[in-house]
């Protein structure tokens, strides 16, 4: 295989991490990482610095839609990014005085428990003029309202501090382990703030992007990010996401939910092999 | 709770982020798709070899080092180049946001994006 036959097989395979990546919530690195350690034999240095740049790139491109079509709750990702944002710093600063390979395994099993918890929608929440409001999410003007095919939708926010903590927990994981944590951050959205399955999925990819822009520029400077690589990684991922982008829309979140639960299977499976082999 | 003026209502500030996001990342594509048709026209017909892990040359680590070699129109510093813009986005949604809430007159909004913005530049300069 030719470089020019391995870009084209690396875009096809980007192409499907995208768009599930933007139709999750979990960004591409679950599609990209086994693709290119397993099926094409790249070491996973590469693997991890191409993987990073999926991530931006399925965060940005899915977000210009999710955003101006009002998928995306901004005051709530911004809020919940200062919890991923100094996470990821802790765990950096964790990353050397604690064993990545245990926690990689019991992250991959907390993954496949909340993978079977994703699976069950949680009671609607009832919202409208006479729902007692939570305090600090209406102090921090989050409730809000998302399309559906029968018009505008409101939804109320609950448990701020405990998605808060959860979010700092995703970020610290992200920080020590090197991956997107959209996983965490799509069920600390999705089951502790009651947010509607799609704007749980679509503010998780809104943030994404700024977690692993923070830690671009260590990768970039290890040398991990190879040009190379990730060429076909940005065109077909890119591609992908408008994709997915526009799937979403009228996608049922049955739908959405059964996808979410089975990528994160997968990412659990993952985890808990690399862990394993010992290459976290 | 401070009066939104109608210019920067909350659909006018998401419409223009989803402008700025999309902006950025056909720009960084279109750099990218440029450096990597460089590339491939010179180097299609070689074996890809990341098998083995050999990091990149210091060229392609750096800012300044990525801006020299894509001046002198190196496929892999261009597509490098495009990367950059493509990591900016955010920081630039970010940024935005600050401005955004600024026009609002939304104060607690300020400054929780002034802190996400803090912490993203200490972990850029860090590294």
């Amino acid at each position: 295989m030719n470089l020019v036959e391995f870009s084209l097989v690396l875009m096809v395979g980007s192409l499907a991490a995208g768009f599930l990546g933007a139709l999750t919530g979990l960004g591409g690195g679950v599609v990209i990482v086994p693709l290119l350690t397993l099926a094409l034999g790249v070491d996973i240095r590469y693997a991890i610095g191409a993987s990073l740049i999926s991530v931006i790139a399925t965060s940005s491109g899915a977000a210009s839609a999710y955003v101006k079509e009002g998928y995306s709750n901004i005051r709530i990702g911004m809020f919940l990014e200062i919890a991923t944002s100094s996470g990821a710093l802790f765990g950096a600063f964790l990353a050397s005085s604690i064993s990545t390979q245990v926690i990689g395994a019991v992250f991959g099993i907390v993954l496949l428990y909340s993978a079977y918890h994703s699976l069950r929608p949680h009671a609607a929440q009832p919202c409208d003029e006479g729902t007692p409001r939570d305090r600090i999410a209406t102090l921090l003007r989050m409730d809000g309202a998302y399309p559906t095919p029968e018009g505008q939708r409101h939804y109320c926010v609950r448990a701020v501090p405990l998605g808060f903590g959860l979010m700092f927990g995703a970020g610290t994981l992200s920080g020590l382990l090197g991956i997107g944590s959209g996983a965490l951050k799509v069920i600390a959205m999705d089951q502790a703030m009651r947010l509607p399955f799609k704007v749980s999925s679509t503010t998780s990819n809104f943030m994404i992007g700024v977690t692993a822009a923070a830690s671009a520029g260590v990768y970039l400077s290890r040398g991990y990010i190879d040009p190379g690589l990730a060429m076909p990684v940005v065109l077909g991922v890119l591609g992908g996401s408008f994709l997915g982008a526009r799937f979403l829309a009228s996608a049922r979140a049955r739908l959405l939910r059964n996808i979410f639960a089975g990528v994160v299977v997968m990412l659990a499976l993952e985890m808990i092999y690399n862990s394993l082999k010992g290459r976290l | 709770m401070p009066p939104v003026p109608a210019s920067w209502s909350d659909e006018k500030v998401e419409t223009i982020m989803g402008n700025l996001l999309r902006a950025g990342v056909v720009l960084a594509a279109a750099v990218v798709l440029a450096g990597g048709l460089i590339y491939l026209l010179l180097h299609g017909a070689a074996q890809p070899g990341y098998h083995v892990f050999r990091g990149e040359p210091a060229d392609l680590r750096s800012i300044r080092g990525i801006v020299a070699e894509a001046v002198t129109l190196r496929g892999r510093g261009i597509i490098q180049l495009g990367l950059l813009l493509l990591i900016a986005t955010p920081i630039a949604r970010v940024a935005f946001s600050v401005y955004a809430f600024a026009r609002q007159g939304d104060r607690i909004y300020i400054v929780v994006t002034l802190i996400v913005l803090t912490l993203l530049l200490y972990g850029l300069a860090g590294s």
